[in-house]
């Protein structure tokens, strides 16, 4: 756990960069510190390893103050990644990851067999192990970085724009690599970006900063563009607040419309019947165990029901998906209808352009 | 030239006789004593620009008074140079016409450029990877031998080169006082209008320039695997 208490930093030259911060990160969870440039985030950031001193106020990392506690053993506790990477050029790929073990005198046998367990950890390919900064791609040396920093297991994690030097695609993959990462290793993290879209991805919560290091607000990313704690905030998250906020859902978090279900053997009279209760001139056929085979009109129904009429969903979204992302199936279907399957085929129901909709005027009522 | 120092001295040229046992012993005693004085040279003037370069970086406001001041040191002409320390260090050896007064000199000529390599070379190694290390927990001291050293090497390598062409040659002007390895070939030379021992000297003195030159580009090579790919001395 990592705590600011009154923490304040002011240069010699009067600017004040972090003013007054209070904010505590739980243990096992990851805190986006976001804000514009000159915003104190990157410097909040640097105090809790001591790169940078507070002027006054306390930064606790489980428990110890860092300032009684010597600067050197403190940052070898500390996991630590930032945007450039900060690779050694002069170094191979296992020889940077051994840096800390290195640093904390571990026998040979041991650095060996944590460097090859990283490697497989971070998802690099096994060949890299002897190679330098320069003969690995951007998101390879981005993968370096974290295994470096993870090498003695820490409990506390910084990252300074992690993957900010990445290109857009690779970002969002080593994103979400990071996230299946961080799901089975829990550190405590302080992640730091001026990007609010990463922040609202990474983070547990989110701590939004103004200049001249003023905290505006300190909440989960759900909660923040539900209901911003002010104008800067409000201005800060953007264009499309709403949207932003349907990434955070996964669709299976909202009821799904049964729709006009029938199974194969039923009669054609006890499927119009069913399409005519729900309002359609058409209706799915899944199998006998649930699995969906398709829709068709109820004029090209055999009878019984088989599946040999049914045709393919045009726009189907999975459970798992955010309900942005089945908004945006949605807006290229002419239909406005999906279908809703989890574990590949598994019919969960219908979900209509009508229920975004209504979820997003949710949005809007709570944020009033 | 060499036309002119034929019709002077009247001797075959060239004279592959000069080539007889005696000579060739003293050549190689000559080659020798060229290369240590070139060597122990760059060793004390690696030992002196490198801590000053650690103090430049580290102190940024000495680092234009330390530049001046072995600039000016590098402009005093060679020979000028060689006299005033004669006159200057005292007369018992080493010093006198003993190795220490050469040394002395050419040591000094290698300041400027190591000084001012070194600082360039430190000054390469990237912020970020400074960050990076103090960041994983180096201490400044441990920091410095195993990251920026080893990154600066480079750069300072460049500048040893420089510095090794430089003084082989200056090592030559020596033989004025009393050292000179192939120097005093042009000194012998000179004096009983030798054209042959001359040019054994010039010859001598370009090849072990040249060669020093390769084995240093070739040591760097050995020393920095990992820069190979971009180029050597950036």
């Amino acid at each position: 756990m990592i705590t600011f208490d009154a923490v304040r930093k002011q240069y010699p030259d009067g600017t004040v960069a972090v003013d007054d911060l209070n904010l505590e990160v739980e243990e096992g969870e990851v805190v986006v510190l976001v804000g514009p440039s000159g915003c104190g985030k990157t410097t909040s950031m640097r105090m809790v390893n001591r790169m940078i001193e507070p002027t006054s106020g306390t930064i606790t990392v489980d428990g110890r103050d860092v300032m009684q506690t010597d600067p050197v053993k403190l940052r070898r506790d500390i996991g630590y990644v930032i945007q450039q990477i900060g690779l050694f050029p002069h170094r191979t790929t296992a020889e940077n990851i051994a840096t800390v073990p290195e640093l904390l005198g571990w026998d040979r046998k041991r650095i060996r067999d944590r460097v090859d367990e990283l490697i497989a950890t971070v998802g690099l390919p096994e060949g890299v192990a002897d190679r330098y900064p320069h003969q690995l791609s951007g998101g390879q040396r981005q993968r370096v970085g974290v295994a470096r920093a993870l090498a003695t297991d820490p409990s506390v994690m910084l990252m300074d724009e992690p993957f900010g030097a990445v290109d857009p695609i690779v970002r969002g993959r080593l994103q979400d690599e990071f996230l299946r990462l961080q799901a089975q290793v829990h550190k405590t993290i302080v992640f730091v970006t001026h990007d609010i879209d990463e922040a609202i991805k990474m983070g547990d919560r989110i701590a939004i900063l103004a200049e001249g290091g003023v905290l505006q607000q300190y909440e989960t990313p759900a909660t923040i563009l539900a209901k911003p704690a002010n104008a800067f905030v409000e201005d800060f998250l953007g264009e499309e607040r709403g949207l932003k906020r349907l990434s955070l859902i996964p669709v299976k978090e909202v009821a799904a419309d049964r729709g006009p279900v029938v199974r194969v053997g039923t009669s054609a009279a006890d499927a119009r019947q069913i399409a005519q209760r729900e309002g359609t001139d058409w209706v799915v056929i899944l199998s006998e165990d649930a699995t969906l085979l398709g829709w068709t009109f109820i004029d090209d129904l055999a009878d019984p029901i088989d599946g040999a009429a049914a045709r393919p969903f045009a726009t189907e979204v999975n459970a798992h998906d955010s309900l942005r992302a089945a908004l945006d199936a949605l807006v290229g279907s002419w239909t406005g209808v999906a279908v809703r399957v989890s574990d590949g085929d598994h019919y969960e129901g219908l979900v209509t352009r009508e229920m975004l909709t209504a979820e997003l005027r949710e949005d809007t009522k709570s944020a009033a | 030239m060499t036309m002119a120092l034929l019709a002077q001295t009247g001797r075959p040229f060239p004279d592959w006789a000069w080539f007889n046992e005696r000579n060739v012993g003293e050549l190689r005693e000559l080659l020798i004593e060229h290369i240590q004085l070139t060597g122990l040279a760059l060793l004390l003037g690696l030992l002196i620009a490198i801590p000053l370069a650690v103090a430049a970086v580290r102190w940024r406001r000495v680092y234009s008074p330390l530049l001046a001041f072995t600039g000016v040191l590098f402009t005093v002409p060679s020979a000028a140079l060689f006299i005033l320390l004669l006159a200057l260090l005292p007369q018992r050896p080493p010093f006198g016409l003993g190795i220490g007064t050469s040394l002395v000199g050419l040591t000094i000529y290698t300041l400027l450029i190591l000084f001012r390599n070194t600082v360039a070379g430190l000054d390469s190694v990237p912020p970020e990877v400074t960050e990076a290390a103090t960041a994983m927990g180096y201490t400044p001291g441990r920091r410095l031998v195993r990251v920026e050293f080893p990154l600066a090497l480079p750069v300072i390598i460049a500048g040893v080169r420089i510095a090794a062409v430089t003084t082989i040659g200056l090592v030559t002007v020596t033989a004025f006082i009393g050292q000179g390895g192939l120097g005093r070939l042009f000194l012998s030379g000179f004096r009983t209008q030798y054209t042959m021992e001359i040019a054994v000297g010039l010859v001598l003195s370009i090849v072990l320039a040249v060669v020093v030159d390769l084995a240093l580009v070739l040591s760097e090579r050995r020393l920095t695997p990992w820069s190979q790919s971009r180029g050597a001395g950036t």
